[in-house]
């Protein structure tokens, strides 16, 4: 009885076309990609059946929180600087080049104007502590809100979009500040980012 | 890892092979594809590949200049009020308010057989039209601009309602953006967020004390 020889197989397998697939994945991703923005509080937005897609780009994004704090934030770099100055300009603020270039680089801003020097000195991960404590004045005495938006208006453009991503939970009352602060800025067009019905 | 094996014997085989050796260079991918998966790893989870939806709202100009005759005024017959209380409640009234009559406002809900029920009886002829036009853009008879273009003049056609929205303080965005919602929904085409009176909370209060306060005033 001779011995059943098992002829002993080579596993190895060609990964040459799998790395190709991998490659290409990593390419579209790479390409289409547009990065999760960070934001200060979670917000939860409100379902509806709408269908219209926000554009990418030329954004003004008014961020509220069930507390009804005010943050903003804007895709343009160059635009957030001029903003920036011309808010600071309109309460006798100058910034320096270094406090601009942090400025620059923030996802979201929303600190009180007279409190932004100081802000802006903070770390990074300060600042992201920090900003849930404060939010942009809304309210009719010293309405800042309404300075950043037509500051942010000057600087962009008429192709700016404005809208407003707001938590369900949000009392109506600090929304209707802000519409109205739109309203009197002569924004009467804007959206609301809401999120899919199920 | 990635290892070059030199392939003696089938060198060997042929006959009057060349001296020159012929190397199979076999490199190992396997790191390669653990990195890569890697990295698509990262930017699938760092990415959002879903645009949020928006609604887009047209608010009436604050302006006080604005002439009288640019002003639209709005047949009491077709005007429907929604208030939206606190509490997730929604009321309706349709035409001037009765502030005598505590039963014009009427409790509602935004639930399919409250608000939605109401609008669509109220704007039937319009959302039918609308329907119409739907099966129409599915079965490839009319192009998207097309559709987009009629249902705009169905919309603002002359029997539409007209609906004005009015949110207390104590209600919130989720309340207002259902209000909205049912809008679409219903295709209304005219309607406005209003700002609220003391007319409103008048109404409300008699409401739910089954009109006393109407009561008072009248005596």
């Amino acid at each position: 009885m001779s011995k059943v020889k098992v002829a002993r197989k080579s596993t190895r397998i060609d990964m040459t076309a799998m790395s190709d697939v991998t490659v290409l994945l990593l390419t579209f991703f790479m390409l289409t990609s547009v990065f999760v923005k960070k934001e200060p509080v979670q917000v939860t937005t409100p379902a509806s059946v709408s269908e219209i897609k926000i554009p990418e780009t030329n954004i003004l994004s008014i961020l509220i929180d069930p507390k009804g704090k005010v943050f903003m934030s804007m895709d343009k770099q160059g635009d957030m600087v001029n903003t920036l100055d011309s808010v600071g300009n309109q309460y006798g603020i100058t910034f320096t080049e270094k406090e601009k270039n942090k400025f620059k680089v923030l996802n979201t801003f929303g600190v009180p104007i007279k409190s932004m020097k100081a802000f802006l000195a903070l770390k990074t991960e300060e600042q992201d502590k920090i900003l849930v404590n404060y939010g942009i004045p809304t309210d009719s005495t010293d309405n800042q809100f309404k300075l950043w938006v037509r500051a942010a208006r000057k600087s962009n453009g008429p192709d700016l979009r404005i809208a407003i991503k707001a938590d369900q939970a949000t009392p109506y009352k600090v929304i209707k500040d802000v519409m109205s602060s739109l309203q009197d800025l002569r924004e009467n067009r804007y959206n609301l980012i809401t999120a899919l019905k199920k | 890892m990635a290892e070059i094996q030199s392939n003696e014997d089938g060198g060997k085989k042929k006959k009057g092979g060349s001296k020159q050796k012929k190397l199979s260079v076999h490199i190992d991918f396997t790191p390669m594809v653990d990195m890569n998966m890697l990295l698509i790893t990262f930017f699938m989870l760092c990415t959002s590949l879903s645009k949020p939806q928006t609604m887009e709202i047209v608010m009436p100009s604050n302006d006080k200049k604005i002439q009288k005759e640019d002003q639209s005024e709005v047949k009491a017959s077709q005007a429907i009020t929604l208030v939206l209380a606190g509490g997730d409640s929604v009321f309706y009234y349709q035409g001037i308010p009765d502030y005598t009559n505590y039963k014009s406002l009427k409790l509602t809900s935004y639930d399919a057989n409250g608000l939605r029920a109401f609008l669509l009886s109220k704007n039937s002829e319009a959302s039918l039209k609308v329907q119409e036009l739907k099966k129409q853009k599915l079965d490839q008879k009319i192009s998207q601009d097309e559709y987009s273009k009629q249902v705009s003049v169905i919309k603002s056609g002359k029997n539409t309602p007209t609906v004005i929205i009015k949110a207390d303080d104590r209600s919130n965005y989720k309340n207002l953006v259902d209000a909205l919602d049912e809008m679409q929904i219903c295709n209304v085409g005219k309607y406005v967020i209003d700002k609220w009176t003391t007319g409103e909370t008048f109404l409300i209060k008699n409401y739910r004390t089954n009109g006393s306060l109407s009561k008072k005033t009248t005596k």
